[in-house]
């Protein structure tokens, strides 16, 4: 500690000065970064139209229980009685009937209720969906009503989203905090 | 299948402003006014600490760590450190997000205009940098939860052959080359994905992560730090910052008198012992290995550029189109006979090859420059190493490494200098 007082002069000088130029070189790269890029609060979500439903979104997440949920947007569905997402493939003689055996929902997520004549309503218990898909991939055959969206309120928010790289549509953006769900901003910036 | 009026389907299709579609294949019933639309599912976001406290709270863990290191100079303080560190950032936030991943984040910010980035992850690289400029890795010895673990599970530290610590100590740079280079090109975030302790951290994980952190756990019982020492790319930033360090840690709190108590006390090889008996001797044999190490240097900062400029294509591989395009390729030249779920969707997709091939082969062109950068910074800190290995500074203390001391604190209880390490009632017997 003494020794290091006493020569002080060039090589203390000469790190005073580097630790100075460091200093202003990290604030410069801070702005640099902040204005590089669009800094701002995102979250990961699912391009519903790059979305494939393969079911990695089940299995990826670094969540036991995939952050990545099923949603249904409504006012697409055409409450058919025989439901693309609802029913398996080959079951149309038992569409009358919502026995187990013939719903595609590995867990019984989508509930089905009757509103009016042959119109019935679909609806997701968040609680029970895995996020696997297999409705979704059902509900192409439809509407399409019936998509995968990642649940803000399970979301970590990893840096870099596990399914995201195991996605084979690259089907993973990142959008604004603000306005964290797909189907509620509409098509114009983000399609 | 239903009759609807044409007016419904037309205010339903603009309502909905859906993905492109133009009518629906089963239009929805006319359901009459006094249907309400079941709500949309979209829980807000909960999971989310405020900005201003993660930062708060790092700031203040920099602040405390610095001063339990610095003043106070208590290992056991600086230990019930680690452990708070260990449960928030590690347990608790599950390590994330970190200064070492944030690299990434901060790299892709600067580098790739298009990238989304949020202001934390830049303030959490530059924040810790900017207290070791003034105080050491005080960041290192008890805020880093990566650290915390690796010092919880010390046991049995070896000590490591100088020539295997100088070489492993080289990986570092090459981590954090390649680190920059993926982030940058949008390819991956290869520390948050290699990361070795985020499965303890989260309890979970894929098995790959899973046996990552058990070995590096077993390991980390009988080499101090592995993953801090040979691997982290932000230790690297850490120990050139600590280098210009304002304060630093320091073994005695008064003169050093040479009794080598201390010389075995650092699990990491950061003490090194006076040299002034030994140094005039070999001055001129010194002389030459420093003449040869600078002339050597633009031949290494050259080989390492063509070495990452060979292996560029490779690298290439680690973007998600890069592969795809590549596999398309394959697939339209019969070379596999089987698709796979990327390049079903990407022919569902109706985009075309071309439209892909152009993306990817910008993508390498990325890669490739951005790897011949990669190559001669790793050249040059190479380069920089074997010239600083080769010249002596006089040391007449016992000395920690600037740039190798983590301020774990473990050398402070070793000091007889220091008056707390000496017994009551010898204390005015020995002053």
């Amino acid at each position: 500690m003494s020794n290091e007082k006493k020569n002080l002069t060039r090589r203390g000088f000469l790190r005073t000065t580097a630790r100075g130029a460091c200093v202003a070189g990290l604030g410069a790269l801070v702005i640099g970064a902040s204005r590089g890029a669009a800094v701002r609060r995102s979250v990961w979500q699912i391009d519903p139209s790059k979305c494939t439903a393969c079911g990695n979104c089940a299995t990826h997440c670094v969540l036991t229980e995939s952050a990545v949920k099923c949603s249904h947007q409504h006012v697409k569905c055409g409450r058919c009685n025989f439901c693309f997402g609802y029913y398996k493939s080959g079951s149309s003689g038992a569409a009358s009937h919502s026995g187990a055996e013939f719903q595609l929902c590995p867990t019984h997520a989508l509930v089905r209720t009757h509103i009016v004549e042959d119109s019935y309503e679909y609806t997701i218990d968040a609680d029970k969906c895995t996020g696997c898909g297999i409705c979704v991939k059902g509900c192409k055959e439809g509407n399409g009503s019936l998509f995968l969206q990642v649940d803000q309120d399970r979301c970590q928010n990893c840096g870099e989203c596990t399914i995201a790289t195991a996605c084979p549509g690259q089907a993973f953006v990142r959008l604004p905090a603000e306005n964290p769900y797909w189907f509620e901003q509409g098509t114009e910036q983000h399609s | 299948m239903r009759l609807t009026t044409a007016g419904i389907l037309v205010i339903l299709s603009a309502a909905v402003g859906a993905w492109g579609e133009d009518a629906f294949k089963y239009p929805p019933p006319d359901l009459g006014p006094d249907y309400v639309q079941p709500p949309a599912h979209t829980p807000e976001i909960t999971h989310e600490i405020p900005p201003i406290v993660d930062i708060a709270v790092l700031a203040g863990a920099l602040c405390v760590a610095s001063f339990l290191a610095l003043k106070l100079r208590s290992r056991k303080a600086v230990w019930i450190m680690v452990a708070a560190s260990l449960i928030y950032f590690g347990f608790y936030r599950q390590g994330c997000i970190c200064p070492i991943g944030a690299i990434q984040s901060t790299a892709e910010a600067t580098l790739n205009p298009a990238a989304v980035i949020s202001l934390v992850a830049i303030v959490f690289f530059g924040l810790p940098l900017l207290f070791t400029l003034f105080f050491g890795r005080s960041f290192c010895a008890s805020v880093c939860p990566l650290g915390a673990v690796q010092e919880v599970v010390l046991i049995r530290p070896l000590r490591l052959p100088g020539l295997l610590r100088h070489a492993l100590g080289l990986l570092p740079c090459v981590y954090l080359a390649l680190a920059v280079l993926f982030a940058a090109t949008g390819s991956a975030y290869i520390i948050c994905r290699y990361d070795p302790f985020i499965a303890l951290f989260r309890l979970n994980g894929p098995a790959g992560m899973l046996i990552l952190a058990a070995a590096f756990l077993v390991i980390s019982m009988f080499v101090g730090r592995p993953y801090c020492r040979f691997l982290c790319p932000y230790g690297l930033l850490l120990g050139w910052t600590s280098k210009l360090s304002w304060r630093r840690v320091t073994i005695t709190p008064d003169e050093c008198i040479k009794c080598r108590l201390c010389e075995d006390a650092c699990p990491y090889g950061a003490i090194q012992s006076p040299n002034t008996e030994t140094l005039p001797e070999n001055r001129r044999k010194g002389v030459i290995t420093l003449v040869c190490m600078i002339a050597v240097a633009p031949l290494i900062i050259a080989g390492t550029t063509w070495l990452m400029l060979e292996t560029s294509p490779t690298l290439a591989k680690m973007h998600p189109t890069v592969r795809l395009a590549e596999r398309i390729r394959r697939e339209e030249a019969r070379e596999v006979s089987d698709t796979t779920d990327a390049s079903q969707a990407f022919r569902e997709s109706r985009r075309s090859t071309e439209d892909l091939n152009a993306h990817a082969a910008e993508i390498t062109g990325n890669v490739t420059r951005g790897a011949g950068w990669a190559g001669a910074f790793i050249g040059l800190v190479i380069a920089l190493r074997l010239i600083s290995l080769s010249t002596r500074r006089t040391r007449d203390e016992y000395q920690a490494d600037r740039a190798l001391c983590v301020a774990c604190g473990r050398c402070f209880e070793f000091c007889p200098v220091d008056p707390r390490n000496r017994k009551p009632k010898d204390d005015g017997g020995t002053a």
